[in-house]
């Protein structure tokens, strides 16, 4: 887990070697939303921008918006989330929403610690 | 439960059909279809049996208490249906020619002009079948209004994020970004907020007043100043209209817009297919804008006007008619003097309510309510584990239907309760009571709670199978597995 940077929107930041970076939701978000039971993934080559919503996601309570941690282009989306939102309860760091390039801004990162500490403070 | 469709026996019918005495008629067979139409074949006994059945499963006003938040699910007075069962109303066609539904037009202008008083409006149109569907209306004369003063950079809607979700998604359908705007701790629009997204991309504002924790927002005068003075409109949902009528209105209180919910406030049937009714009431210089054909009056006569700057038909004809009628009826059985009466005992009954539960429950935003409260059981269910939703669940045991849960979206664990003015005090109380024993099992038997209810006809559903795997048809080769027994 260390190689994931974390915002206080609860996405989570892997960068992968090319430059490129995943993101997904993290535990803690999917245990607030529960059950997804629908997603709506950005397109690929949509522009996203840092703190803007470029995704949501449903659950049996309410839908809520993903926002993106980083300012870029949508290089891939993880298209099986469409048939199996529920990936994201259950492996949430696994189940990565879309890959971004071309990135040229980044969120404010938390490290896991301080990202659990932030949790704590948010209850 | 069987379905209609797997009841009765092939060529059952309920009707002996004289012999054919005119000559047959066959279609060519390019125009029929290929497959057998699989419809019902039973008798008369069995559709009232099956009928009679379904009734038994379900749970109206008429069978309890139904304290669902933001619902206002009011008690519908028989006499609504008498007068809507009249033959000169129930016998007309919408085709007909003008001068031979005299009264009917009547029926449509009296509700317009007893409508727009209460509302601080000018004109009604009585198009629109549901509430959402008002908004829609609302925001298309919003549009309309903005485009004919080639004010064409006002893109955006602004929105509280105690809102119903319902107006984000309608303004969505009319092409508008959502701005959302935050409440204070207090639960009311953050004014700073709003002056900070207020410019001149701005269409207009949604708000719903009381809002949807129950409070009456006091600086309403400010917050459709500030609109207006950005050049935007202020559009009124009247889903809280209970709390206030006869006593304030939107008219006054700076909105442009306003829709109804004749399903809520005005005593019409809400839910189980309603039909609903979601009139929309606009200033004058809004109203050329309107849906329809208005009903306009000459003299005794009245006729139907078709307006040449309409945004266009919304639904056929004039909306759901026979509804309109029957709140009609409650309006004039009522009249004036007793719609104050409305507002009153629906916000008394929803104090008395909260008063006799905020020793035991947390109120979300304590102090004194409108016709409706927000509980949060979020430190219930930290403490026990037992959410909203058992809580909800264990209510049902009793022959109550639950509150609204887990919506306004701000608060955690959310329980929202609207008695309405048609609830005794003995049955206020004896919800009350039932929901004090509640929390009293939440604590000593937590398991009891998660296992509600055991005595409806379901247990719980699985909602999240359903939403993932719908079944959105009966299918033959399925049944078997898909009947719930």
């Amino acid at each position: 887990m260390a190689e994931l940077k974390f915002t206080k929107t609860h996405e989570w930041v892997k960068y992968t070697e090319d430059g490129k970076a995943k993101v997904g939701l993290t535990e803690y978000a999917q245990q607030q939303l529960g059950d997804l039971v629908f997603i709506n993934l950005p397109e690929e080559g949509d522009c996203v921008t840092v703190e803007d919503t470029f995704c949501d996601v449903e659950s049996v309570k309410a839908v809520s918006d993903v926002y993106s941690p980083l300012t870029g282009t949508i290089a891939r989306v993880n298209e099986d989330l469409l048939d199996a939102p529920e990936l994201i309860n259950e492996h949430p760091y696994e189940a990565w929403i879309a890959e971004i390039e071309d990135i040229t801004e980044t969120a404010e990162f938390l490290s896991e610690d301080e990202y659990e500490t932030f949790i704590k403070s948010e209850a | 439960m069987r379905l209609i469709v797997e009841s009765g026996q092939k060529n059952r019918s309920c009707t002996l059909l004289p012999e054919l005495s005119v000559p047959e008629y066959r279609m060519e067979a390019s125009l029929l279809r290929g497959q057998e139409l699989h419809l019902p074949e039973v008798s008369e006994t069995e559709i009232s049996r099956h009928y009679t059945a379904l009734a038994g499963r379900v749970h109206g006003v008429n069978n309890g208490f139904y304290p669902l938040g933001s619902c206002t699910m009011k008690y519908n007075p028989k006499i609504n249906d008498e007068i809507a069962a009249m033959e000169g109303f129930s016998n007309i066609h919408p085709l007909q020619p003008e001068y031979t539904a005299e009264g009917c037009l009547e029926v449509l202008k009296e509700a317009e002009e007893i409508l727009t008083e209460i509302t601080g409006m000018d004109a009604m149109t009585f198009q629109p079948a549901a509430g959402a569907h008002g908004e829609f209306t609302g925001l298309l004369l919003m549009h309309a209004y903005h485009t004919a003063r080639k004010d064409s950079g006002r893109t955006k809607i602004l929105v509280p994020d105690s809102a119903h979700g319902t107006n984000p998604a309608s303004a969505a359908m009319v092409g508008y970004t959502i701005i959302n705007i935050p409440s204070t701790e207090h639960g009311l629009v953050d004014l700073t907020a709003l002056k900070a997204a207020l410019g001149n991309d701005t269409a207009g504002l949604m708000l719903t007043n009381p809002n949807t924790l129950g409070l009456f927002d006091t600086n309403i005068l400010e917050i459709t100043r500030l609109v207006h003075e950005a050049g935007g409109l202020n559009y009124y949902d009247g889903a809280n209209l209970n709390a206030v009528i006869g006593r304030a209105r939107p008219g006054d209180m700076g909105f442009d817009i306003v829709h109804l919910n004749l399903h809520k406030t005005f005593s019409t049937p809400h839910g189980g297919g309603g039909p609903g009714s979601g009139p929309v009431g606009c200033k004058k210089n809004l109203a050329n804008y309107l849906p329809g054909n208005r009903v306009a009056r000459d003299g005794e006569n009245h006729y139907l006007l078709q307006q040449e700057e309409s945004v266009g038909r919304v639904k056929m004809f004039e909306g759901n008619f026979l509804i309109v009628l029957r709140a009609l009826t409650y309006l004039l059985t009522l009249g004036k003097e007793g719609m104050a009466d409305i507002s009153g005992n629906a916000v008394l009954n929803a104090n008395y309510m909260m008063k006799r539960l905020e020793d035991t429950f947390e109120v979300a935003y304590p102090g004194v309510c409108m016709h409706e409260f927000v509980l949060t059981l979020e430190k219930l269910k930290e403490e026990t584990g037992v959410s909203a939703l058992d809580m909800a669940k264990g209510i049902q045991e009793y022959g109550i239907h639950p509150p609204t849960m887990y919506f306004p979206n701000i608060v955690h664990e959310a329980l929202m309760l609207e008695p309405t003015e048609t609830e005794s005090k003995e049955t206020i109380d004896r919800a009350v009571d039932i929901m004090l024993q509640l929390y009293d099992k939440a604590q000593n038997e937590p398991e009891r709670l998660k296992e509600a209810p055991i005595n409806q006809p379901v247990r719980r559903l699985d909602e999240v199978t359903a939403a993932r795997k719908p079944i959105l048809k009966h299918s033959d080769e399925e049944h078997c597995e898909t009947c719930v027994e």
